[in-house]
């Protein structure tokens, strides 16, 4: 489903990232941990272009990505609307109800009907349990069901593979089980493909299924849930744990 | 330059209610007020001495201080503003070809003619007029305020006010008007000598040039006259005019009194008239904001995400129209490429104020698009959205509600700035003001009903954008501190 092949990016001196090189297979779900500015969240972007990479290659979803990618419009459109993301801020259309905010892709981008597009996003409304607020704008919304929504709009464009960027950081906590929930029955009940940068060990420990921790711009461990955060190998992932717990 | 710099810095204080003359003697000086607007040949700059000022008037002016033992000095303000400000105090008296009309006469005094000069109407070569009443029901031009002026108003013909004296005869060669009625002082120099244009052969009325003077300064006024007599007589008179090529049979002739209409009241017909100056001032800035915003977003779009060809593009464009006075593109756009885009009044004033404002418009646009958050362009383009899709259903979207106030700002500044246009003879509300009010001969109730106007235009466009603002915040939450 998706090969990362040493993919390196720059920021002028600082490497951001530095020749990662990985491999997810359909119905996996990847939990990326790591210290703050280690680039899991870079790494993460760069799966769907929003941000450019200088070397290497990606190949997600049947696309490939390689560096310098300008005037490839329409297979960068074709590749995002096959790969969904989920935004640390939600990112909700503010001018859009949350129906609107659902429907607009598949009308625009997949050009479904109008009445389908209403009757499905309706279907996934309920399905983050948010059937009765399809007519309410973000504002009105709280944080945990503004999220919900947005995972309902990336749901909406029927993708195989969904990247979610800190999906519960800006959240209070009693809001960050709601939003959870969610995620883990799309894994339970859907097998979706998901790559998820979280600080949440307990739960990226219940829904990974493998376990990245970044630092300094490489995956410095790969392994299941009870390999690495149980029983960390690396130094940087001994640490990064451990100052959790305390 | 110096000198007129000197000249423009000090006005004259003013002397004591009818001791002007003795101010005048005391201080060795009579101050004269002109504008050098006028041009050639009645007082303007000398192009072979930057500064210095020449014309028969100042020739006159000289001859004539000189016969009452002092020096004469010429004061700078604008043509319309002289009579007012000579009752000021601002200068001595006024000598700018001031037309001895009986409404000046009832408001200064006026000395003895120093020129009889002929109302000359020009006409289009090849078009068969041959009176002033062959013209009766078509548009003929003028200068505004003037006694050709008053004679085009009392008869069935539109009147085109212009204020200075090329344009007219610009505008009868291209046809905007089918005559125009000037002195013949102006008619000779602007009009007759343009080849499409003819002078028909005899004078549609006659007047003279006099100097206004305050009306408690009788002894001054006295001592004018027994100096131009004297000149009259000696000859002096003569040949300064016929040094400006101005001496002619009309000069030695009888000239009877001119009449000019009796003041108008706020009748019925001037009511009318001001509607239907509100309502072209209304169709003027609608129809110029319809092209500024769209024409504004499209330049704001190319700033920000164009490439560094559109961008550099966008930012001289606006840089252009922003950075120049919007009367001068107007001038351009009806005068400069009258000949190739042959535009009326109405339609140059529509491009020219949507031009400009969309300049302006562009600026706001660009700073709204800026300010939404980053992220909502990448959940667009994450969706798979295109460029120009995430744009419509996006960012202009959001841009436009963001901008709202400043564009209502915006459109009621345009209403009022519409009113430019009646530098390319369209009779606009502030035109249709300054003309009930010379007609009026008060500026008091004209002014009001002007200023009702344009309030009862620009209110409800402001209370339709508070509702639009308000149904559109439907989607945020309420402001608080």
């Amino acid at each position: 489903m998706i090969s990362v092949r040493t993919l390196s990016k720059r920021h002028g001196e600082r490497r951001v990232l530095e020749n990662v090189t990985a491999d997810v297979t359909k119905g996996e779900t990847i939990a990326i941990v790591g210290p703050s500015g280690g680039g899991k969240s870079t790494l993460l972007r760069c799966l769907n272009y929003l941000e450019k990479f200088d070397e290497g290659h990606v190949e997600i979803a049947g696309a490939k990505l390689i560096p310098g990618m300008r005037g490839s419009e329409p297979a960068l459109r074709s590749l995002r609307s096959r790969v969904g993301m989920v935004f640390q801020q939600f990112n909700l259309f503010p001018h859009l109800s949350a129906l609107g905010n659902i429907m607009l892709a598949p009308m625009q981008v997949k050009k479904v009907g109008r009445a389908t597009a209403e009757s499905e996003a309706l279907a996934l409304l309920e399905r983050v349990g948010l059937g009765d607020r399809g007519g309410a704008y973000p504002h009105e919304l709280s944080g945990g069901q503004q999220q919900r929504v947005a995972i309902a709009r990336a749901l909406a464009m029927k993708p195989e593979v969904i990247l979610f960027d800190e999906p519960t950081s800006a959240l209070d906590p009693e809001m960050r089980d709601e939003v959870m929930s969610v995620i883990k029955d799309l894994r339970v009940n859907g097998g979706m493909t998901m790559l998820v940068v979280t600080h949440e060990m307990q739960f990226a420990h219940d829904i990974a299924t493998r376990v990245w921790v970044i630092d300094k711009g490489t995956i410095a461990e790969d392994g299941t849930p009870a390999q690495v955060i149980d029983d960390p190998k690396t130094a940087v992932s001994r640490e990064f744990f451990g100052r959790l717990k305390r | 330059m110096l000198l007129l710099g000197i000249a423009w810095g000090c006005g004259s204080g003013a002397d004591a209610p009818g001791q002007t003359f003795t101010g005048i003697k005391q201080r060795g000086e009579i101050t004269w007020g002109a504008d050098l607007a006028g041009g050639e040949p009645f007082v303007f700059e000398d192009p072979a001495h930057g500064g210095m000022l020449i014309g028969f008037e100042v020739d006159i002016m000289d001859a004539l201080a000189r016969r009452l033992g002092v020096k004469a000095r010429m004061v700078q303000h604008t043509w319309s503003q002289l009579v007012p400000s000579l009752e000021r105090g601002d200068f001595d008296i006024v000598m700018n070809g001031l037309e001895a009309t009986p409404d000046r006469r009832d408001r200064l005094l006026l000395s003895d003619p120093y020129y009889v000069y002929a109302e000359t109407l020009a006409v289009r070569r090849g078009d068969p007029y041959l009176s002033i009443f062959d013209l009766i029901g078509k548009r003929v031009g003028t200068l505004n305020q003037t006694y050709a002026w008053d004679i085009i108003s009392m008869l069935p013909m539109t009147g085109a006010p212009y204020e200075g004296n090329e344009e007219p005869y610009i505008d009868l060669e291209l046809g905007r008007v089918d005559g125009v009625l000037l002195d013949n002082i102006i008619a000779n120099r602007y009009g007759c000598t343009r080849a499409a244009v003819r002078c028909l052969p005899y004078d549609v009325a006659r007047g003279s040039y006099s100097i206004g003077i305050r009306k408690d300064d009788n002894e001054l006024a006295a001592a004018i006259n027994d100096a131009l007599a004297a000149m009259k007589k000696a000859g002096e008179l003569e040949t300064i005019l016929t040094r400006w090529k101005l001496w002619d049979h009309r000069q030695t002739e009888e000239v009877g009194t001119t009449q000019a209409p009796p003041p108008r009241g706020f009748d019925g017909e001037m009511v009318k008239q001001f509607l239907e100056a509100a309502l072209l001032t209304l169709e003027l800035s609608v129809l110029a904001f319809l092209i500024a915003v769209p024409l504004g977003l499209l330049l704001a779009i190319m700033r920000v995400y164009g490439g560094p060809g559109a961008s550099t593009g966008a930012r001289v464009y606006i840089e252009l129209f922003r950075g120049t006075p919007v009367l001068l593109q107007l001038f351009v756009l009806y005068y400069g490429l009258g000949e190739a885009l042959h535009l009326g009044p109405i339609s140059a004033g529509v491009i020219g104020l949507g031009l400009n404002y969309a300049a302006y418009e562009a600026e706001v646009y660009r700073g709204a698009l800026l300010a939404i958050p980053r992220g909502q362009s990448e959940a667009s383009r994450a969706l798979g959205m295109g460029p120009w899709q995430t744009l419509r259903f996006i960012m202009v979207p959001q841009a436009l509600r963001l901008a709202l106030p400043p564009m209502t700002n915006d459109f009621v500044s345009l209403l009022k700035d519409s009113s430019l246009v009646s530098t390319v003879a369209a009779i606009e509300l502030t035109k249709r003001m300054q003309m009930a009010a010379l007609e009026m001969r008060s500026y008091l109730i004209p002014g009001i009903a002007c200023a009702v106007l344009y309030i009862l235009l620009s209110f409800p466009l402001s209370e339709l954008a508070r509702r639009l603002e308000r149904r559109l915040s439907r989607d945020q939450r309420p402001h608080t501190l």
